[in-house]
């Protein structure tokens, strides 16, 4: 049955859902319970992670499932990677996507080829939370959307949902995957609300999802920016041009077929990503089209990027980092003159 | 924890004076801050060092603009002690254009670079290899400048600590790395979450001193940081002080501090306040007049409402500042 809950809620209830049904899966990362041991807490969380996306969780799973841990990302990241090797099924919390410096090594060259290594004798069945995104004041190194590095690494699945619902449905498809997958929330979304189902449901990693219909331009967004396509789908209907908006969920594995499916359709394709320009998901999926399906395209694909520059903190600054619907608008004026054109 | 028990002191009245106008200009500033970010009219994140200020200053009575500094998350404290000018922080809090970083780091990665002030860090365990590098430079410039690395209870856990520290012990380079254990990593307990009883017992195994004070003492964190400044200068390596605090604020504004015991949070409000304690260090020693104090205090008032105007009143940075500093050259 489905009900209006929050970003927030819905992975919140995604793990305590996979935590009932599975014991192996357990949850570790900074402050995810807080204040671990402290005497007049006791089973109770004081923070339930930072952003309070896992409230609740030590209460019902208690202190050996659900695990504060020091500030040492290579330490419980790289335990995770070799607890999932092992026969459990670890979600870890990597509070900001940021702090993928302190703990690269242990995604990239333990948990990501330990297997093809082993020549297919391991398995990696681990979960890695993270935050990411820009629009929170929170400036360079608290900002980033850092997708696109984990996308180059095979043997590390991406995911980036946009709503509560793909929220829900893609972290338990991720817990219950059996290899290693990271998976992006963007802080700015936590408390957007949507329609949820209450049941344990997942939705397979590597389906794209349409999330708004359209014959004459397609729109591929990651993450958040899926709302800023929409935004500029409803403003581009009042000049005649129906936009296809395509939300990948997920960039690795990425469903190539459904973006080229649209493409056909519609032969214009805007990719919006809010990380940096150069070798992102823009860039990827960009790539991907033109080697595909260039006969399929009528005019130039574009990119709508952050630009080459580190997250500035002044929100005068960090406002024009940022693509909104209104620089949409502008790129789509350079795709199509006017209604005529759309016919062409 | 107490007033120092050295009644005398070789302190002068100058330092003395100098020592607690710093200490009252961070708690003034803190408190300003923490009031302007309840109105919403502050963005991001802001750590507040309230209550720790006898640390960052007992250390920085030992430096000038030749040392350098590397801070942490909570480093308004460090900027001030070090001699940042409190009307750029104030500005660079509110991403001002007249912010010492123009408005583009924040809280989080306030500096500057010309007072030895090498930066807030967002990362958590940043300034080890970071004060060790500024360190080596001081030594093969033969510049006679110390770097201290200013640094929490959690990030003693982090694996730069090991790193950067066994490298400034190998090569002997001038550091003092000052571990501010207030008790807490965000709602973390050190206790907790090392797996020693005290941080300076870590310096062991590097084979550099370590000390544990009383970081509510401002003489007490004089006195050690006096030892191992001296050291570093002389050439003989870095050191590791600890120095046990307490912060006054939550983790950051917004934090209910629910993990923190009522009895623990107003002991260190009142009788165990740094300030409190240092005011009649200096009394009882001559050092000052309450007439002085009395100025002293007055004056910082002043200093921080003009720190807000200017605040307020300078402008955002321009739309092109976005893509500027990221590079020193690069062709387009
Ligand atoms: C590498 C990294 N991990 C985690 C964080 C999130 N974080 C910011 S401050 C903090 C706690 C730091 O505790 P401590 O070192 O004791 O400093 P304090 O806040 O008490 O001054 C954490 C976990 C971070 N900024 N960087
Ligand atoms: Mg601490």
């Amino acid at each position: 049955m489905g009900r209006v809950i929050t970003f927030s809620d819905a992975l919140n209830e995604a793990m305590k859902q996979a935590m009932r049904k599975n014991e192996d899966v357990i949850l570790l990362g900074e402050d995810v319970a807080g204040g671990a041991e402290v005497d007049h807490l006791q089973n109770e969380d004081a923070w339930g992670g930072v952003m309070g996306v896992t409230k609740g969780l030590i209460q019902e799973f208690g202190k050996d499932r659900v695990l504060d841990t020091p500030i040492a990302e290579a330490g419980y990241v790289g335990a995770a990677v070799s607890a999932a090797a092992t026969g459990m099924r670890p979600i870890a919390e990597l509070m900001f996507n940021d702090f993928i410096g302190s703990c690269l090594d242990e995604v990239m060259n333990q948990g990501a080829k330990l297997r093809y290594m082993f020549g297919g004798k391991a398995k990696i069945p681990l979960t890695i939370r993270t935050m990411h995104g820009a629009g929170f004041r929170a400036a360079a190194q608290h900002s980033q959307s850092l997708y696109g590095l984990f996308t180059a690494i095979p043997g590390v699945k991406v995911v980036v949902p946009s709503t509560p619902a793909d929220a829900k449905g893609m972290l338990i498809a991720s817990i219950e995957d059996d290899d290693l997958t990271v998976f992006f929330e963007d802080k700015t979304l936590y408390n957007m609300k949507g329609e949820v189902d209450e049941e344990y449901y997942s939705i397979p990693i590597g389906k794209a999802d349409i999330k708004r219909q359209g014959e004459d331009l397609t729109i591929v967004a990651i993450g958040k920016q899926v709302h800023t396509a929409l935004e500029a789908a409803e403003q581009l209907v009042k000049k005649g041009i129906e936009t296809e908006v395509v939300d990948p969920r997920s960039l690795s594995p990425l469903d190539e077929e459904t973006i080229l499916q649209s493409v056909m359709k519609t032969s214009r394709l805007i990719v919006i990503d809010e990380a940096n320009p150069r070798c992102n998901a823009a860039t990827d999926i960009s790539a991907m089209v033109a080697d595909k399906g260039f006969d399929y395209l009528d005019a130039p694909i574009k990119m709508i990027t952050a630009p080459h520059c580190p997250v500035p903190f002044s929100p005068a600054l960090e406002d024009v980092y940022l693509p909104t619907p209104e620089k949409v608008l502008e790129v789509v004026s350079e795709l199509i003159d006017d209604d005529s054109s759309i016919a062409m | 924890m107490g007033v120092s028990e050295v009644q005398q002191t070789n302190l002068t009245s100058e330092k003395a004076k100098w020592m607690y106008q710093k200490m009252a200009e961070i708690r003034r500033f803190e408190d300003q801050v923490h009031e302007t970010f309840s109105k919403g009219v502050l963005p991001g994140f802001v750590h507040l060092y309230a209550g720790e200020e006898a640390v960052a200053v007992g250390v920085c009575a030992h430096l000038d603009d030749k040392d350098s500094i590397t801070s942490t998350h909570r480093g308004h404290g460090h900027c001030i002690a070090k001699g940042c000018d409190l009307k750029g922080m104030m500005a660079e809090l509110y991403g001002k254009s007249t912010g010492l970083c123009r408005g583009k780091g924040g809280s989080m990665h306030i500096a500057d670079v010309e007072k030895g002030m090498l930066g807030a860090n967002g990362i958590v365990g940043g300034g080890f290899p970071l004060a060790t590098g500024a360190a080596l430079t001081a030594k093969l410039k033969k510049s006679g400048g110390v770097a201290v690395c200013f640094f929490g209870d959690g990030a003693n856990n982090h694996g730069t600590f090991h790193e950067g520290i066994n490298m400034a012990a190998i090569w002997d380079l001038p550091v003092v790395f000052v571990a501010e254990n207030n008790g807490y990593a965000e709602a973390t307990p050190f206790e907790y979450a090392s797996s020693c009883e005290n941080i300076a017992e870590r310096a062991a195994s590097y084979g550099i001193p370590g000390e544990t004070v009383d970081g509510k003492d401002a003489m007490a964190v004089y006195d050690a940081a006096e030892r191992a400044v001296a050291r570093a200068r002389a050439g003989k390596g870095p050191s590791l002080i600890e120095c046990k605090t307490y912060r006054n604020y939550g983790h950051f504004e917004g934090d209910a501090q629910t993990y923190k015991p009522e009895s623990e949070k107003k002991e260190h409000l009142t009788e165990l306040d740094a300030i409190i304690l240092f005011r009649q260090f200096v009394l009882q020693n001559g050092l000052a007049s309450e007439d002085d104090l009395h100025v002293v205090d007055e004056n910082v008032k002043k200093e921080i409402e003009e720190a807000v105007s200017f605040a307020e009143e300078s402008p955002l940075p321009e739309v092109k500042e976005l893509t500027t500093d990221v590079y020193v050259s690069y062709k387009e």
